[in-house]
Formats: C-alpha cells, structure tokens, sequence
C-alpha cells in the first residue's frame, strides 16, 4: 500500500493578520506557518493505516518557511519518504495551482492512496483535494473519518452534518480529504524530530510553471472589524464567577 | 442563458439543507431587480416535492435511481452535462460536504475559475461581485465573479435561511440526462449518531467544553456545572475525537447547530467550523486563557481564567443563587 500525504503550511489563526502595501494581499513577512490542522490528521491516519496493513508513505511540503521541521516531525512520525516542492511559493499561490505542481510530483510516487487534509483555512479556490484527483485521474470523497482498505478498494465514513456518516466504498487509487484521523494525532517528542533531522533525508523536487488562471482578481482584501470583542472580566476565578453570576442574574437565567 | 445563476440544491432524506435556502437568499439579493434569474438544480429520486418553499425562478431537476444518494463522480456527471447545455453566470454550491467535494472538480474539467468561502454577493457597477472570508473570517476579500462563468463555494452566516423562502413554488423542468457509465464510488449504508439522551440542538443552556478540559475526569466538573444550571453538556470536535462525548453532543459543521440561551464556552478556542454551529446562541460567554482565541470574537462576555479553578466556584455561587 503506497500512500502519499501532500501537506501545506499555513498561517496560525491566533496569529496578527495584516494586509500588504496592495490592500489586495497578505503581509506575510512576519507570518509564522504551521502545519495545517487537517494534513496532520491525513499524516496521522496515513500512519495507522501503515501500522495495520503494511505499506509506504511519503509527503510531499511545499518549499515554505518551516517545511523542513514539519517533514523531519513527519518522518519521526512514521513517514517513510520526505519530499519538497522547491519553487517561489507566495502565500497567495492558488489550490489549483498548488494541486498542478504536487500532481507532476505524486504521478511518480504510484501512489494507491492519496490523503490529504480536507481543507485549509488559507484557500480562495477550496480545498486541494478535489484538483489532485481530477489532475490523476482518481476519485475523491472529502470530509472522511475513518479509512480501511483492502485490495483495489478501500472503505471511508464521510461525514454529514448532524453527526451522520455514510459508509462508502471507492475504487483504488484514490484521494480522500481527511476531516479527522480515527486517533487524534499521537505526540512527538522534539528529541524524536532532532534524531529525524540527522537520519533522514529529503529530497527535493522543483515545482513546474505556476498556473495562475482559474483564480478570481481582488478588488480588495481587509481585515474586518470585529463587531464588538468580548467584554472581559477581570480577577480570579472568584471574581469571574460573581460577574458571570450578574450576567445570569440579567438574563434570567437565575 | 448567460446571464442565470445556478444554486446546486443540497438535500437530505427529504430537507432541504439551510445553505440551499441561504444560496437562494444570496443570489436574490444581488439580483433584486431581476437582472440574473435564479435557477435551482435537483439532483436526486423522487424528490420534487422538497422545494415549493425555495425563492428561485425556476428548477431543473435530474430524477435518476443513480441520484439517490449523493457521491462525487454521480453528482459531477451531472453537472457537467448541465454546464455544457446551460451557460449560466455562475454556480453557487455549499462549503459542504456535497459542494466541497465537487467544486474543484468541476472547475478543473471544464476550467472555470473557483471563488470559496464566499459569504455575500452583491451587485457594483452593474456587475456581480463576492465577498468571502479566509482564516475563519479573519480576512475578508472582494471581488468581481470571473466572467463569463464561476463557481462560488459559499458558506453560511451572510443571510439567513428565511431570506430565501418563498410561498410561489417555482417552476419544474424535468430534465432526462443518461446516467455516468462509471462510477468509482458506492454508497454502502448511512451510520446515524448513537441516539444521545439529549438533542443539543433543542436545549436552551448549553456548557459547552474544548481543549482547555484537558483530560477526561474533568468533564465531571462541567457535568455538575450543567446540572447546577438546569443545562446539558456539549463540547467541540477535538473531545468528541478523544471518544470523551458522544457526537451526539458535538457542536460545530459536522455537528449540530445550537441556539442556545446561554451557551458557556469553556477551553474552546472557536475554530470556524465549531463557531459556525453556535451563532445563533443568545448569550455566549468564553473562557480561555489565550486572550488571543477566536472564540472572544462571538462572545459577549469573556475571562482568560483557568477552567478547572473556575468550574467548582461557579457550580457552589450558582447552587447558592438558586437557594439550594
């Protein structure tokens, strides 16, 4: 079973957001990137499919500030292969052409499985999903949170609102947009990520021309204001729940 | 015509999904003189009926046994056939589990542009145009729609669901489409939630718990806290993960939707897709200790304290307000 996990970076949403000298995007000059929430999980459940059936995993970054430490974590994490998407990546570069780059890539990976992160917060166009599997060919089901598979096939729960899962069975290969992985994803010690950097290697890959149509031009880009922040209470624990008591007191709850 | 806009009409056992409603409102509002009819698409069995209550002009409706459930490749054969016949200006799907499995899709195989997280759309200088939202709402961006086609992925919280109800039942145009010859996804069966005790949905005082509970034993204390308010547990996805709650109480877009009259955060930080399922709460208070977590965007009122202190003191000055 050969799976491969393309991942991003993204900025973290406690993070500052300002807008650059444009006013149609993001200053990203002081912008902190993590790795998005949702291609953990994909990573994370790529690793417990491994650790029950066999296989190999690679992962594919693009080439961002802090790629190496989030491929060296995932190697430490049970990723077998380590790659990187070498290019001019601004944080404004498209899905779509995120998605034309990767394909080029995973298409010498024979790939049976692709799982990526069902969305990310940072995208204009959707999630990066959908585009690698029309790219490759292969179907895909997002919002998945639960993975088997089996010979040619494997079997998802893709979620619905309300709680609802439908149980649906695909034909290999195949991409799927990982909602959550079956177990939140395990915890790696930093000693275990500085051991990673010194064994294992990664490889470079340059990503072709960006693909720039297909994305909508801005009129403009803000940050909007907050209607109205919380009101905070200050003190202890004491203090905050004689004013929260007040609160209930107002509306009626007590 | 080239000038309609599509909504790709979701629907569940029989309902229509509130982002249907919320698409129609949208494209009504940015066409109140009626410069770009709205036009619903049913895709699905034995399902006409559902939308007599939907304010769109008309509907083109796909009746097949191969509709009867929703998968990608079935949906996206559709579609296309649809988009080829019909060059409307643009085609609103739901940030759902439906729309966001499609709609990169169909972008990519007949290449028209995707705008996502779109919230609104209005009319300027005659022309249509999105505002959508990145990082949770964090940015927000505007824009002209691409010409002369594009796909809008769009989110709720811009109108709300009534907004796009009317008493005219539209029209129905039956349309006949031969069916994909290959469909590489089948649907097996659909899993409901374990019947919880409670329906979140329907309770009015919700102690909502996050992250910040940190291990399963504490749960007791928000437990006590619930009950001393006369309210029920509920908590974001990341316990519900942990196997702590059952989804049945999990609030958020795979979750349920709440309108609570209190709703206490606590440990939350109010990542979108959880904050998408409790806007309609009335009073919603936060307790976090990061000042800086999203979750004080939504709240009225807030306090930085530690979770587990503060859960004892309040359930005691509750019991004792009540005068028990």
């Amino acid at each position: 079973m050969k799976i491969v996990v393309p991942i991003k970076l993204v900025p973290d949403l406690v993070d500052e957001f300002e807008i650059d000298a444009s006013g149609k995007a993001l200053d990203t000059t002081f912008m902190r990137l993590i790795l998005n929430e949702f291609d953990e999980h994909a990573i994370e459940q790529a690793v417990l499919i491994k650790e029950k059936g066999g296989g190999s995993i690679s992962v594919i970054a693009p080439e961002y500030d802090g790629a190496d430490d989030v491929l060296f974590t995932a190697a430490a994490r049970g990723v077998d292969k380590l790659i990187k998407l070498t290019g001019d990546f601004e944080s404004t570069v498209s899905t779509h052409s995120l998605a034309a780059s990767m394909s080029e890539v995973i298409k010498n990976e024979d790939a049976d499985l692709i799982l990526t992160g069902v969305q990310a917060y940072d995208s204009f166009d959707g999630p990066i999903g959908p585009f690698l599997a029309e790219y490759l060919e292969m179907p895909y089901v997002g919002y998945v949170s639960k993975v088997s598979v089996s010979d040619g096939t494997c079997t998802v729960h893709k979620e619905y609102p309300g709680g609802v899962a439908a149980e649906m069975e695909i034909q290999l290969p195949a991409v799927l947009g990982i909602q959550a992985a079956e177990e939140p994803p395990r915890y790696i010690a930093i000693s275990k990520v500085r051991q990673a950097s010194k064994s294992s290697t990664i490889e470079e890959s340059a990503a072709g021309e960006a693909i720039m149509g297909g994305v909508a031009t801005l009129d403009r880009m803000y940050v909007p204001e907050i209607g109205e922040k919380a009101v905070m209470f200050s003190g202890d624990e004491d203090q905050v729940a004689d004013q929260i008591i007040e609160v209930l007191r107002e509306i009626g709850i007590l | 015509m080239a000038n309609e806009i599509f909504i790709l009409i979701e629907h569940f056992r029989g309902q229509l999904a509130d982002i249907t409603y919320i698409m129609a409102a949208a494209a009504r509002s940015a066409s109140a003189g009626g410069e770009h009819p709205v036009v619903g698409l049913l895709l699905g069995h034995g399902v006409k009926d559902i939308v007599s209550d939907l304010d769109v002009d008309r509907v083109l409706s796909v009746d097949d046994s191969a509709l009867a459930d929703f998968t990608s490749d079935t949906y996206v054969h559709y579609l296309e056939n649809l988009l080829s016949t019909y060059s409307p200006r643009a085609l609103f799907v739901g940030d759902t589990s439906v729309g966001s499995d499609i709609a990169g899709i169909l972008s990519k195989r007949k290449d028209i542009p995707l705008v996502s997280g779109c919230k609104e759309v209005f009319l300027r200088d005659g022309s249509l145009h999105f505002l959508s939202q990145i990082y949770g709402g964090k940015i927000m961006a505007e824009g002209e729609i691409p010409t002369p086609i594009a796909i809008l992925s769009m989110i709720p919280g811009g109108y709300k669901p009534d907004q796009g109800q009317g008493s005219k039942g539209p029209e129905i145009e039956e349309i006949s489409i031969p069916g994909p010859e290959k469909v590489r996804i089948k649907l097996k069966e659909y899993i409901d939630p374990e019947v919880g005790d409670v329906d979140i949905s329907a309770e009015s005082r919700l102690i909502a718990v996050g992250r910040g509970i940190q291990r399963e034993d504490n749960l007791e204390l928000a437990t006590e806290l619930a009950k001393a308010l006369g309210g029920v547990v509920c908590a974001s996805r990341p316990i519900v993960d942990q196997g702590w709650l059952s989804t049945s109480r999990m609030v958020g877009k795979s979750g349920k939707a709440v309108k609570a009259d209190l709703y206490l955060a606590l440990g939350i930080s109010g990542a979108p897709e959880h904050v998408e399922g409790v806007a309609d709460s009335g009073m919603i208070i936060a307790i976090n200790t990061d000042p800086a977590a999203p979750i004080f965007d939504i709240a009225k009122y807030g306090a930085e304290v530690d979770i587990l202190d503060l859960m004892p003191i309040l359930t005691e000055k509750v019991l004792a307000a009540r005068g028990s």
